[in-house]
């Protein structure tokens, strides 16, 4: 695989197999080779969409909602204790 | 057999007390008994519950209670949230994930009285065309198991086409909804962006994702969409548009009304099959009085690569939350760095792990200008195109997809042929319109044909009252597969 | 060769709503862990955010205390990074269009006014709590989704003192406008330092070193103080400083490496698709400019001005917005506000930490106290009486004029009523007497203690002290 798709799938932190990598990374090279297609347009001063609809200003007042249950919000938890999620200790 | 009714049939019958809402839901679960073994298309449902929810039905109407969907039994997509139950998205990596909350859809198809059932099969996050990505093995056509659904909505297809439920939800993004039902021989609607909450749709492509029925007929679809449009507090993209009649909508009438036919449409591959079935189609609508000119949408080639690009960015993000941490299918690992590799390399399938490296590499530094950036930018032209289009069109017409359903297996090595086969259904989404597919023929060897008819946005009345009207001259709707 | 320090700051400081952010959560500190969560905050499958109008008003108000300009479009993007508090695992914040630029904060420094430009205070969102245990940690999602601003300043700050004033006084910028309780045991504020150092005279600035997570501001100064010798004494030992985040370890007092520019985020922001822009009206603006409260330091100059306060007490006022409001008030008009500043701030505040009770609890009119320091200096009352009418006062809730017409406590100023006091004192110690007479002035103030003793305190003192100089001299 191409060093900067390493670079993404080390972004994406996904696990690959040595099989994996070699499949993904060819099928990926092929798929940027074709969108590389929009490099044909002239782009210049055409604004990006981000949105499909043109809404602005959708806003919620400060009132409070019912929150989820302890046990609703733990429950599909893969690890518990006191309350928390557990995961593998972290260290910065 | 009630469970091979339409949502009008089934309530004209509820309402006359020919029969009742447990009558209809047993029979459809006797008929996913019957059929489903070869179809694969629900993963999961839950008897018990759906016969209460029956009961509950049947107490409410004798109660005097009167609802569009009092009694109906959907069937759901498994990317929509339902209390209670499963939500796996045909995913290994949500392991049992349980929602702890409704979608905004579902408690609508609730108030509505509806009967909300079971979980369908899809491509994996709702990524694919063909419902082969799901993790849960794939779901077949009914009209050959051999051939894909289509996808990724590929089991709600199944399950509206094989009688295994009255109708069913599914969702959007680049086709999702219209493509799995042409394939399949039913009508599937793809709302314009904004027009149903996306609150409990787990996000595939945020800007792109809608929820649609899928139905038997025109009329039921019309139904479906009056229930679950409208305003929804918890989805900031929502558009707060009032909901139209859409059963009025459909007056029979299409006289003036203009059909447009892009020129860019005319693309190789194109299976002759496809192209006379939807040029008879659009030839019976001009027979009823529909005025229908060619149009061009000169952007066309650059939708299936602006698509993937967004398409991916957005997902790269949204399926960020499957790590193992909260929820899910842990993969342990010395640091949350490592379970979260563990728990993604081991979870996700290969066409979800293709795309969020794809949408990764996309908005990664150094990259984003040239892919991500200038994708939206060739959206802007995309959406512009349709809209001047749609000033001299009310509607657009097109084959649903290229091709009849394919083989299962056929185009599994080649994503990129898998993505092209996209063509008409994409850009409907890059341009946040609304689209719906209707049965329109067979091919010589009985597979279903689609004609895809695409509205400006909020224009799904006349695309509900052409597709109607379209549906009332034919019989192509009330044809099913033999199972078995 | 001389080096200078150029440091940056990037405060991020905890909004004060009801709710949070996307969802309608409580935003409290201390609930039992994981009870204040909804499927929004923690990230389930299928849920979408909503903006907190409040939020956005406190961060305009904000703003334009920090003479910041509000932008008619602000947008939300996607912040990428994995980490376990980190419940979607990208941040909503603000990039490229945030909801405020370009400002700047004055504060004292020195002997002078300082003034820190403010490059932008944008929106975003807080993430969960870690604990850490002997090999696990855990996760509290209870702060996830917090409505967090973040305010950039640009790199305008000198040293470590000037790092540690302006936090200070943006704390207290952000109390004052209520748009933060800044609670730092709570950890509502917390910093990352940016510093670099460059020989004096250079105009480009030297390698950025990031000092991440500190939260106290006497943290900030004691590991800025320490970065700037450290890159100092690297640069003048020859070597070079590379672009990294440190820690700063509080145990040793020392800074130390997370990471080097290599393996710096790649965050990969785009425009967040599920939140639309904010594009505020005029009438929103004007709306939210109507609760821009007088900064700190625009105050305290006030007070000094208005009310000729030496510093010492305008500071006191500042520190205490409503006592400072009270003072104000019961100030206005009087001859004296030196004297009602005193009465304030040491009288009534003591009645304060000896009652527990508050401004609003106050009984009598806010007219009172500028009465009773008339009292005073118009000679009515000696200010020991005054002690005992103010603890009335407090009591009551009556006006002084009416206390001392009711308990006679009015200071006697009547000669020969005096002499009579005098007479007694004298009779009753003749031994000081006869000490003054041989020279010992000390002795004329313990009889003139006598004689208001005598008087019960309401003798005019004086003419007190005149009056007996007057009998013992003769």
């Amino acid at each position: 695989m191409r060093e900067d798709l390493q670079h993404a799938v080390k972004l994406a932190r996904i696990e690959l197999s040595a099989e994996e990598e070699g499949r993904l990374g060819s099928q990926l090279g092929d798929i940027l080779k074709y969108v590389d297609k929009l490099n044909e347009l002239d782009v210049e001063g055409v604004e990006p969409t981000a949105h499909a609809v043109p809404l602005t200003n959708v806003l919620r007042e400060d009132e409070p909602r019912e929150s989820l249950s302890h046990e609703a919000a733990m429950r599909n938890a893969p690890k518990t204790s006191n309350g928390l999620f557990i995961v593998p200790k972290i260290v910065e | 057999m009630p469970h091979t009714l339409t949502i009008s049939q089934l309530t004209d019958k509820l309402a006359q007390g020919e029969l009742s809402s447990r009558e209809a839901t047993q029979s459809c679960l006797d008929r996913i008994d019957a059929v489903d073994g070869q179809l694969n298309a629900f993963l999961s449902h839950d008897p018990e519950d759906a016969l209460a929810q029956a009961d509950a039905a049947d107490a409410a109407r004798t109660g005097g209670k009167s609802k569009p969907l009092l009694g109906v039994p959907i069937a759901m997509k498994d990317v929509i949230a339902v209390n209670g139950h499963p939500l796996n998205c045909a995913s290994k990596i949500l392991g049992d994930f349980n929602s702890p909350y409704d979608a905004t859809v579902t408690e609508k198809l609730r108030e509505a009285g509806a009967v909300v059932f079971g979980r369908v099969n899809m491509d994996e996050f709702a990524m694919g065309s063909s419902t082969e990505n799901s993790a849960f093995g794939p779901a077949r056509n009914p009209w050959d198991s051999d051939c894909i659904p289509g996808g990724s909505s590929g089991g709600s297809a199944v399950a509206v086409a094989a009688d295994e439920c009255i109708a069913s939800l599914g969702s959007d993004t680049g086709g999702s909804i219209r493509q799995p039902a042409a394939l399949c021989g039913c009508v599937g609607l793809k709302p314009t962006y904004g027009r149903v909450s996306r609150y409990g749709l787990v996000a595939f492509a945020s800007s792109l994702d809608q929820v649609g029925p899928l139905t038997k007929d025109v009329r039921d679809a019309a139904t479906m969409l009056g229930v679950i449009a409208g305003e929804d507090k918890r989805d900031s993209t929502n558009v707060p548009e009032p909901v139209p009649d859409y059963i009025a909508a459909l007056t029979g009438d299409v006289k003036g009304l203009k059909i447009g036919l892009p020129k860019e449409y005319q693309v190789d591959g194109i299976d002759p099959e496809v192209k006379s079935a939807t040029e008879a189609a659009v030839a019976e609508l001009e027979k009823q009085g529909a005025e229908v000119k060619e149009i061009s949408l000169p952007h066309t080639q650059y939708a299936i690569a602006t698509y993937y690009i967004i398409a991916t960015a957005e997902a790269s993000a949204n399926l960020a939350r499957f790590e193992g941490v909260r929820y899910g299918a842990r993969v342990d690992g010395a640091s949350p760095e490592k379970m979260n590799r563990a728990t993604r390399g081991a979870g996700f399938g290969e066409e979800v792990k293709r795309r969020i490296i794809l949408g990764t590499y996309v908005l990664s530094s150094g990259y984003y200008d040239a892919y991500y950036l200038r994708a939206q930018k060739v959206r802007t032209l995309i959406r512009q195109d349709f809209l001047n289009a749609f000033k001299e069109v009310d509607l657009i017409a097109s084959p649903t997809t290229p091709t009849p359903a394919f083989k299962i297996g056929e185009k599994v090595d080649d994503p990129l042929q898998m993505y092209l086969s996209d063509i008409f259904t994409i850009s409907c989404n890059l341009a946040g319109l609304c689209g719906i597919s209707i049965p329109c023929g067979f091919s010589v060897s009985g597979l279903p044909l689609g004609l895809q008819l695409l509205g400006k946005p909020f224009g799904e009345p006349d695309l509900l009252r052409a597709a109607h009207a379209y549906e009332q001259a034919t019989d192509w709707h009330t044809k099913r597969p033999e199972i078995g | 060769m001389t080096y200078e320090a150029v440091i940056g700051l990037e405060t991020h400081v905890q909004l004060r709503t009801r709710t949070k952010m996307w969802c309608g959560c409580a935003n409290e500190y201390g609930a039992e862990a994981n009870t204040n969560v909804c499927p929004v905050c923690i990230g389930l499958p299928g849920v979408l955010p909503v903006p907190n109008a409040e939020a956005l008003r406190k961060t305009a108000l904000t703003g334009m205390l920090l003479n910041c300009d509000v932008p008619s479009y602000a947008k939300w993007d996607r912040k990428n990074y994995f980490y376990p508090d980190n419940p979607k695992n990208y941040q909503l914040t603000q990039l490229d269009f945030p909801s405020t630029i370009e400002g700047f904060v004055e504060f004292e420094f020195g002997e002078g006014i300082e003034r820190v430009r403010i490059n932008r205070a944008h929106l975003e969102e807080d993430v969960g709590k870690s604990t850490h245990f002997s090999d696990y940690s855990g996760v509290d999602f209870n702060r996830a989704g917090v409505p967090l601003l973040e305010i950039v300043t640009e790199p305008d700050l000198t040293g470590p003192d000037m790092a540690y004033d302006y936090l200070n006084a943006l704390k207290g910028i952000l109390e004052y406008g209520g748009v933060s309780d800044c609670d730092m045991e709570k950890g509502q504020v917390r910093c990352d330092v940016n510093i670099s150092v460059r020989p004096v005279g250079q105009t480009e600035l030297g390698e950025k070193i990031e000092i991440k997570n500190m939260n106290s501001f006497s943290g900030v100064r004691r590991a800025a103080a320490y970065e700037i010798e450290r890159q100092i004494g690297v640069l003048r030992e020859g070597g070079t400083l590379v672009q990294e985040t440190r820690r700063w370890n509080d145990v040793v007092g020392i800074t130390e490496n997370m990471r080097t520019k290599e393996d710096a985020h790649d965050y990969r922001y785009f425009p967040d698709p599920d939140l639309m822009p904010h594009r505020p009206s005029e009438e929103w603006i004007a709306e939210v400019r109507t609760l821009v409260k007088e900064l700190p330091l625009a105050r305290k100059q006030r007070l000094m001005a208005d009310f000729k306060l030496p510093s010492s007490d305008a500071v006191v006022f500042v520190g205490d917005a409503a006592l400072g409001d009270y003072f104000e008030v019961a100030a206005k008009g009087a001859k004296n506000p030196k004297a009602v500043a005193n009465w304030v701030i040491n009288n009534l505040q003591a009645k304060f930490s000896e009652t527990g009770s508050t401004v609003a609890d106050i009984k009598f009119e806010t007219s009172a106290i500028g009465e009773l320091v008339g009292l005073v200096e118009g000679g009515k009352i000696s200010s020991k009486i005054a002690q005992d009418v103010f603890a009335e006062m407090f009591e009551s809730g009556k006006s002084p004029a009416p206390i001392v017409e009711e308990k006679g406590l009015s200071q006697v100023c009547d000669t020969s009523e005096l002499q009579a006091f005098c007479n007694e004192a004298i009779a009753a110690n003749s031994a000081s007497v006869e000490d003054f007479r041989n020279g010992k002035e000390a002795a004329l103030n313990f009889l003139k203690g006598q004689v208001m003793k005598v008087s019960r305190g309401k003798a005019n003192p004086k003419i007190v002290g005149e009056l007996l100089k007057k009998i013992l001299g003769s």
